[in-house]
């Protein structure tokens, strides 16, 4: 199939499958997903690392999410500022979502790209999946 | 671990070589970058480039508003000059200070986008498919499905969305005048022309007590003032007379008085239980089934902390990113219908290079998922051809990414997804869900799922 493909003189990765990480409801509406490790990246993944991973994930939606002290502050500050205060601050939501990018591209970088797998950050997908990109192992493909 | 060096790393910088070398193909077609709100799926409207979002009827909002503005005026203009006199200076203040904050959360909660879902992509589609057995059906139009999870020890049931093609989280339900699915909906308001949901629930709760303020302040405000009036040795008939504006605020407020108040006080044991109008109307909690008690899972069982939790709580993003741009996935999804399309017509976007690693690889990635999900045998286009399809298919481009249920003028779009399910039998992906549990036969539905059941040959389904 990639044969007649002229990107591949550029010697661009070809997606092989996507793998679809679902949300965890077990514990309500939060966000979390399931820690279970798909049987597509057995073989080019650590069951251990996809876990720490997930669950990082998991412990960092959670921390956005808090109910606490501090958030309830920043609800009532903006409740009493008739919401106009969001114009200039950026809630902590979005603050932790800007940690959670960030520690996705880390992850891509360091532990998946090596191993020919992409994590796309679950907000491009509405927080409903963690999207696992599989590429194609070029090296079993025809020698060039 | 043994494998990791026969992996080829991805490297970003030979990938942001590519859109360059697809700009020969593409002189026909430079666009300026779109945003994602021109290409959103649901009936909604934009204003100042994606910021503002509204239903797409409005509803009776302007009546809403008019109505406010227009009690107010009166109030200001006749009533507050003989109460500044006879009483007190602070009431225009008050009365000032209401009115802004009730235009403000009406206009907060008009604009703000509820909590809607994105529609999954065709990736994300097909892989649900592929996970539900649905094996014999050769139908377009499936039993609804939904899947049983626990919540807190309690059994719920999520269902399935036909129109966002996924299954929708706990409390979202999908409001068919917005088209769209919404977390946590509650309802969807027509005088406040949008749906109420998590992210704007507590902006109209503040807009539905300050009204109950507003009105009652304004009441009793204007019966002081005729009370004033006559008080002073007139007759009422005499009084009103003198001030016909405050009858005409007496009837509104009034009228208005019950059913806000009402409102306010119905919204406020919702929020102290943590449930929704949805949920509460469909008496989903209720224990009139069974003997279990089957208790609202979501609840803090403390009322402060259910209040807290839903007024105070932390202000969730919206997570369809309106005013992001438009990344290839939009047309690629398209062309993939249309199998003789490479992927390298997609390469127009300017932006590339200005997006982080990650966009980049994404892009490209989707671009060549769409290639390589064709059938194979499909022999891959030259050039030549690239011409003629992209001609023809500018509109094709407007299509979101939920193309199988998009209508387009006159162009017959293919769904995206049966070139998905089919090659769907090739792929090794094993279900890792739950048991679903087939429904029993859904009603009629307005779009027809293509991507369900095994479509014989890859033709052209026009849509009604």
């Amino acid at each position: 199939m990639a044969e007649t493909h002229s990107l591949q003189d550029l010697q661009q990765p070809t997606v092989s499958s996507k793998v679809y990480v679902q949300r965890d409801y077990s514990s309500g509406t939060l966000s979390k997903f399931q820690t279970k490790f798909p049987s597509e990246l057995e073989s080019r993944l650590d069951k251990q690392q996809f876990e720490e991973t997930i669950q990082t994930l998991n412990n960092l939606y959670a921390e956005a999410e808090k109910l606490g002290g501090k958030s309830y502050l920043e609800g009532c500050l903006a409740c009493l500022t008739a919401y106009t205060i969001f114009l200039c601050m950026e809630t902590h939501y979005e603050k932790v979502l800007k940690k959670i990018g960030r520690y996705i591209k880390d992850q891509n970088e360091k532990i998946y790209a090596p191993r020919g797998l992409l994590l796309t950050d679950p907000i491009e997908r509405g927080l409903r999946v963690v999207e696992i990109t599989i590429f194609e192992d070029r090296s079993i493909g025809s020698g060039r | 671990m043994m494998k990791n060096c026969e992996y080829q790393q991805i490297d970003p910088r030979a990938l942001s070589v590519l859109p360059s070398s697809a700009q020969n193909h593409n002189e026909k077609k430079v666009q300026r970058p779109r945003r994602k709100w021109e290409v959103f799926p649901g009936k909604n409207r934009f204003f100042c480039d994606g910021r503002i979002i509204v239903a797409r009827q409005s509803g009776i909002l302007p009546l809403t508003l008019g109505l406010i503005v227009v009690t107010c005026g009166l109030f200001f203009a006749f009533d507050c000059p003989f109460l500044v006199k006879h009483l007190t200076v602070f009431i225009p203040v008050i009365g000032g200070v209401l009115f802004l904050f009730v235009v403000l959360s009406l206009l907060r909660t008009s604009f703000t986008d509820p909590g809607i879902l994105p529609r999954a992509t065709p990736d994300e589609a097909a892989d649900i498919e592929k996970q539900i057995d649905t094996s014999g059906s050769s139908t377009y139009r499936p039993p609804p499905r939904t899947k049983e999870i626990l919540i807190n020890q309690q059994v719920v049931k999520l269902k399935y969305c036909f129109t966002c093609k996924t299954f929708r989280p706990p409390r979202t339900s999908h409001c068919s005048l917005c088209d769209n699915c919404v977390e946590r909906f509650d309802h969807h308001c027509p005088w406040v022309g949008n749906c109420v949901g998590k992210r704007n629930y507590r902006f109209f709760y503040s807009f539905i007590i300050s009204l109950s303020f507003l009105t009652s302040f304004i009441f009793g405000c204007v019966i002081t003032h005729i009370t004033l009036r006559t008080q002073a040795g007139k007759s009422i008939v005499q009084a009103i007379q003198e001030s016909p504006a405050s009858v005409v605020e007496l009837v509104i407020c009034f009228f208005s008085i019950w059913s806000i108040l009402g409102l306010s006080g119905f919204h406020t044991y919702l929020i102290a239980s943590n449930l929704t109008t949805n949920e509460d109307i469909k008496g989903s909690w209720s224990s009139k089934q069974g003997a279990e008690d089957s208790g609202n899972p979501y609840t803090y069982n403390s009322i402060i902390t259910n209040c807290c939790a839903t007024l105070c709580g932390p202000m969730s993003p919206s997570l369809i990113d309106r005013r992001g741009f438009l990344s290839d996935e939009a047309i690629p999804v398209v062309s993939a219908s249309e199998i003789e399309l490479p992927p390298f017509t997609a390469k127009n976007d300017s932006h590339m290079c200005t997006q982080s690693t990650k966009d980049v690889l994404e892009r490209v990635v989707n671009s060549f998922d769409s290639h390589s999900l064709c059938p194979p045998g499909t022999p891959k286009t030259s050039p030549l051809s690239v011409e003629v399809s992209s001609a023809t298919a500018p509109s094709a481009e407007a299509s979101p990414l939920a193309g199988c249920s998009r209508q387009q003028d006159g162009q017959p779009v293919a769904a995206s997804c049966p070139p998905f399910s089919r090659n769907s039998k090739r792929d090794s992906l094993h279900s890792i869900n739950p048991a679903f549990r087939l429904a029993s036969p859904s009603p009629s539905m307005t779009r027809a799922t293509l991507i369900l059941g095994d479509v014989p040959d890859l033709g052209f389904i026009p849509l009604p």
